[in-house]
């Protein structure tokens, strides 16, 4: 059992917080992801969990131990670098023998676990090679290899894809996602990809500014973002955010976009009917627009400014108001720059955020 | 479904004769440009290899040969090793190499134990005063080695150290210090921090990762700077000849006898004192490009 607990984690550089007063917990054998932009203070909350920098307070559990003031080698953790940290001086089997040698596992089993685990990452022909002969991606597999190989509770993996080139990310993913399906450890990993995030978590714990915006099942994160933030954050494009008028009128309660009204499900009226006369901002995904080649009903009209084919899908930008909005739709959708075209918001498609403060309006 | 290769035609592409005139210009430039980089590097070889060559030639020579003129195009034709001979037992050398070997020796432990911790430091460790610390130690360099010798030698003398092989030692592990200070900093600055780290996490007391990690990767700088160190001290003269009068070391003898030898003597004590330098160029080159920025790997 390894559940990790941060309690009010608070890490400063100077009068810099890099970690501010963080608290998330990670069950035993999760898949964690921490995301955020680069700068938001992930890598420093993983360097933290390693031992390798010490909070300035809070306290780490991991396994119920208080491991806040332990050095390093007594959390009983193992690590991947972004630059993959690989000895130069060493062998490949060294390398991924380090960490059993270290712990003082015996001769045979370590040589046992160091065969096991090279052979999970597909190495196992290059044992007696040394690093500076190794391409990028192989180098990444001996430092997964030598994390796996301590068969330790916890792995913390911090951007490892992140040097890899586009194709070999893709697949190191997957392979990535599988190897630790079936490892079973508790995982914490670090990226500013969101798409890895997403393709990869157990769970997402969005970060900025040293502070955790969301935490949730990919696609809550996804369909339900916490804030202007996450929604922005995840999803490519981003989602798309735009000004809304409320206004009550005999009990029923409108969001108007212009001289276009949206009618809010039941649930959140209650929480929109306070800004009776103020706006709020409509958050809605490029692929959730519903779009027609001619007038429909609760549909509002607007002028197609570009149209980008992705291939399997077509984007096209659309300015309502002064907001530029990204619509998805399929290539086969007639549109055209400067024509006209019908949109409508399906209404359980749309976070509701409050103007000034950005976060979500929590149904009632 | 295959796709069959075409052979498809290649356009023949005409330049106008304006084009491959331009073209021409072009590459007749870049030649040139080329071949005067060749002219500068080879007249700077010639200048440092012709002294070295005519020293060698003299000193391998017989006696008769040095005074012989004119000189054989060749003067390597008629090898002999008299001359060498004839220097190394003349008086006070073989005293004067010994007593080198043992100062060049004694700097080079003190100089490697001082600036190895000096060098991590530096490279590892954000203090207040860092950077003054760097300008320092380039400071010691600021003056020239008569300014530091000659109270240095009245101090001796008043400590009773005055005349001792120890107290050239101390001297030259002063005069060495900055650069191998500053080389074994940018050995330890060229290992990422985060090999540290990944022994660590991986188990390692920091002093095990330090043992198996780091020293494993800073061992042949570290042994480049000692041979840079030996061969510094084994050259430097000044300071030498000013701190000895009976045990002086190999280049403050052979100065001393300057004036009153043959110039056999003198060509042979100079190659001695050249072949140290020579061995040690060789070897650490790729070190020394290091230390300037460049990427050797």
């Amino acid at each position: 059992m390894a559940e990790i607990v941060i309690e009010n984690a608070v890490k400063k550089f100077g009068n810099f917080f890099a970690v501010n007063n963080v608290s998330l917990t990670i069950n035993d054998q999760e898949f964690m992801v921490l995301l955020g932009p680069s700068g938001c203070g992930k890598t420093t909350l993983l360097r933290s969990i390693a031992g390798l920098g010490m909070l300035d307070s809070g306290r780490i559990m991991i396994g119920g131990r208080d491991v806040t003031y332990m050095p390093p080698r007594e959390r009983n953790l193992a690590m991947v670098f972004q630059s993959y940290a690989i000895f130069p001086h060493m062998t490949v089997y060294d390398n991924v023998a380090f960490g059993l040698k270290m712990r003082k596992v015996d001769p045979t089993e370590t040589k046992r676990r160091v065969q096991q685990a090279a052979e999970l990452l597909h190495i196992e022909k290059m044992l007696d090679r040394y690093p500076s002969r190794m391409s990028g991606g192989q180098r990444q597999r001996v430092a997964v290899a030598r994390a796996i190989a301590v068969q330790s509770e916890v792995l913390l993996m911090d951007e490892p894809l992140s040097n890899l080139d586009a194709l070999l990310r893709l697949e190191m993913r997957a392979e990535l996602k599988r190897l630790l399906a079936e490892l079973k450890v508790t995982t914490i990993y670090v990226t500013h990809d969101q798409i890895e995030a997403m393709s990869m978590g157990d769970r997402i714990a969005v970060m900025r500014d040293g502070i955790i915006q969301q935490v949730d099942k990919p696609n809550a994160v996804y369909d339900t973002p916490a804030d202007r933030f996450v929604g922005g954050f995840i999803g490519n494009p981003p989602m798309n955010f735009i000004e809304g008028q409320v206004s009550a009128q005999n009990g029923s309660v409108n969001v108007h976009i212009g001289d276009f009204a949206i009618t809010p499900p039941e649930g959140i009226v209650p929480a929109l009917k306070p800004f009776e006369g103020q706006s709020v901002i409509i958050g809605i995904r490029a692929e959730n627009i519903e779009t027609f080649t001619k007038p429909t009903d609760n549909a509002m009209k607007v002028q197609v400014l570009v149209v980008e084919p992705l291939g399997s899908q077509n984007l096209l930008t659309i300015k309502i108001g002064t907001s530029i909005v990204k619509v998805a739709t399929h290539p086969d959708f007639p549109a055209a720059p400067d024509g006209d075209i019908w949109l409508r918001f399906p209404i359980d498609k749309v976070r509701w955020l409050h103007r000034d403060s950005q976060k979500a309006l929590a149904p009632v | 479904m295959t796709v069959e290769a075409k052979s498809v035609p290649v356009p023949v592409i005409v330049a106008s004769e304006e084009m491959q005139a331009v073209r021409r210009r072009a590459l007749r430039r870049q030649r040139l440009n080329r071949g005067m980089i060749y002219v500068v590097a080879i007249a700077l070889a010639i200048w440092i290899i012709l002294p070295i060559y005519l020293i060698g030639s003299m000193a391998l020579s017989s006696p008769a040969g040095v005074r012989t003129y004119p000189k054989a195009i060749f003067p390597f034709t008629d090898i002999s090793f008299d001359t060498m001979s004839f220097f190394l037992q003349s008086e006070g050398i073989l005293p004067g190499v010994i007593n080198s070997i043992v100062v060049a020796l004694i700097t080079l432990v003190l100089s490697t134990l001082i600036a190895a911790p000096a060098g991590y430091a530096i490279s590892r460790y954000i203090f207040p005063g860092r950077d003054f610390y760097r300008l320092a130690i380039l400071g010691v360099r600021a003056f020239p080695v008569i300014v530091l010798a000659v109270p240095l030698a009245v101090l001796f003398i008043r400590l009773g150290l005055f005349d001792q092989v120890h107290s050239v030692a101390l001297m030259h592990t002063a005069l060495t210090l900055p650069t191998t200070v500053l080389v074994i900093g940018s050995v330890f600055a060229s290992i990422p921090y985060e090999l540290e780290e990944a022994a660590m996490v991986h188990g390692a007391t920091p002093l095990q990762a330090f043992r198996r990690v780091i020293v494993p990767l800073v061992l042949p700088g570290i042994a480049a700077s000692a041979i840079f160190t030996f061969v510094m001290s084994w050259n430097e003269v000044f300071a030498a000849s000013i701190l000895t009068l009976e045990n002086r070391t190999l280049p403050a003898q052979v100065l001393n006898a300057l004036n009153k030898s043959s110039p056999e003597f003198q060509f042979a004590g100079g190659f001695f004192m050249l072949i140290p330098s020579l061995i040690f160029i060789f070897f650490i080159r790729r070190y020394l490009f290091n230390m300037w920025g460049q990427v050797t790997k």
